[in-house]
């Protein structure tokens, strides 16, 4: 059958190294995203929640304003807009830090969101109770509120952390080759566009089950602990 | 952000801005639709009494939903005219846009479904309604309610992400306006102005669900809604 022969190319030590390098590209940027985009969206998320007059707002603001476009249209943006900042600061790999900012641009306006459900779902006494012990509200946000959030929030993070990763294929459009990019590279040399993308599809859908499964097991065991 | 850039996008908004922003609806409301019968006959295949449309199902979104959206329109668009198949930027984004978010509609109906009592089954079989009887006339007008807000939601998101489809050239507002900036360098004003276009689709829908949502929580908790 003509259809299997074309996935030999997909077969040879070429293709593993070629493809496998765009694989590293994308699992890089991935962890690179979603914990830079977890410090900023706790920043945001705790400032949204915080209620003060002016963080609270702009806060919110960003966050409806960002999380309601294209992620791709932050990308580009950012990308278009930051490029030159991070090669004069003398950065090693300036497109992938420039394609690693527009990502995480948009992902912190959503992490924010996780972080403020988290935030709401932690039971009022317990302000009261930190309150009542002379802590400040720093201290009883960063201190009491804010990790036993943090426990409540690593199930829809870890589907952010899905999203993320089947989102990095974007950065093929800002000049990176990561699994997509090359993936379509990889083809165009071999014509065998369905063979070369069904296997790269494969590979990401591995790689975000084992995720998937890993935050079911995780979420089951914290629904196991009371506190 | 000189001002004359702004006179620009005035000149222009026919020509780029507004062309584009109707292909993007255009494509938004097809794959919409699409989308919305793929998501309710696999939803409704997937709590079926027979095992072959739940494995089938099963696959359906698993496979689609831990797969990048690009990466379907990539084996669309480039792999389809292998197999002899001529289709065209803008029907290729809606079918890839359709059954990437078919498969997560179908998981709202099934969690739809779901929240109907298992009562409502039973009465229904003993009534003497076939399976797809009993969800066309019992199940689904119960549970239309609990399952529009994550549909706004989807929706959203499908909007968000038509923007793909500049990346396979299809004309829409993204494609638009990202040639335009690269003709005249007026970048800041051409995402600003095609961002505010964006969010004229968006934020509408999103208020509208959160509204939604808030009002079904009441009616959950046995309040009447304000």
């Amino acid at each position: 059958m003509i259809f299997f022969e074309g996935f030999a190319p997909l077969l040879t030590w070429e293709a593993v190294r070629f493809l496998g390098n765009g694989f590293w590209l994308t699992l890089r940027m991935a962890v690179a995203v979603i914990l830079l985009s977890l410090v900023l969206g706790v920043l945001l998320g705790v400032a949204r929640h915080s209620g003060h007059w002016i963080w609270s707002r702009l806060a919110t603001l960003y966050i409806e304003t960002i999380r309601n476009l294209p992620m791709l249209l932050v990308m580009l943006f950012v990308r278009l807009r930051t490029g030159k900042i991070f090669v004069s600061f003398g950065f090693a790999a300036p497109v992938f830090w420039a394609t690693v900012a527009g990502m995480t641009a948009f992902v912190c306006s959503v992490t924010a969101e996780i972080v403020r459900g988290g935030l709401n779902s932690v039971d009022k006494g317990q302000w009261d109770a930190a309150l009542s012990q002379g802590l400040s509200r720093t201290q009883t946000m960063w201190h009491i509120v804010l990790p036993q959030a943090l426990r409540r929030m690593i199930p829809p993070l870890t589907s952010q952390l899905v999203t993320v990763v089947k989102d990095t294929s974007y950065a093929w459009v800002l000049g990176l080759e990561e699994m997509t990019g090359a993936a379509v590279i990889f083809f165009t040399k071999y014509q065998n566009p369905l063979q070369t993308f069904f296997a790269v599809a494969c590979v990401y859908f591995s790689v975000n089950y084992l995720i998937s499964l890993f935050a079911r097991r995780l979420e089951k065991r914290l629904a196991a602990r009371t506190y | 952000m000189h001002f004359a850039g702004w006179l620009e996008v005035v000149k222009a908004f026919d020509s780029v801005f507004l062309t584009g922003f109707l292909v993007t609806l255009q494509i938004s409301v097809l794959s919409l639709a699409l989308a919305l019968i793929a998501g309710l006959v696999s939803g409704v295949a997937s709590v079926a009494p027979w095992r072959a449309p739940r494995t089938l199902t099963r696959l359906y979104v698993e496979f689609f939903q831990n797969t990048p959206l690009l990466l379907q329109l990539f084996f669309i668009f480039y792999g389809l005219p292998y197999l002899g198949v001529k289709i065209d930027p803008f029907w290729a984004t809606v079918l890839s846009l359709a059954i990437y978010t078919g498969a997560y509609v179908s998981e709202v109906v099934r969690a739809g479904i779901g929240s109907v009592s298992r009562g409502q089954f039973e009465a229904g079989y003993a009534q003497g309604f076939t399976y797809l009887g009993l969800m066309r006339h019992v199940i689904l007008p119960q549970m239309l309610q609990v399952i529009l807000p994550p549909l706004t939601n989807q929706c959203i998101n499908l909007v968000k992400n038509s923007a793909v489809a500049m990346i396979v050239g299809a004309g829409d507002l993204f494609y638009q306006i990202d040639n335009w900036q690269a003709q005249n360098f007026l970048t800041n004003h051409a995402y600003i102005t095609a961002a505010f276009l964006y969010l004229l689709l968006t934020l509408p829908l999103a208020l509208l669900a959160t509204r939604m949502e808030r009002r079904l929580v009441v009616r959950l908790q046995g309040g009447s809604a304000p």
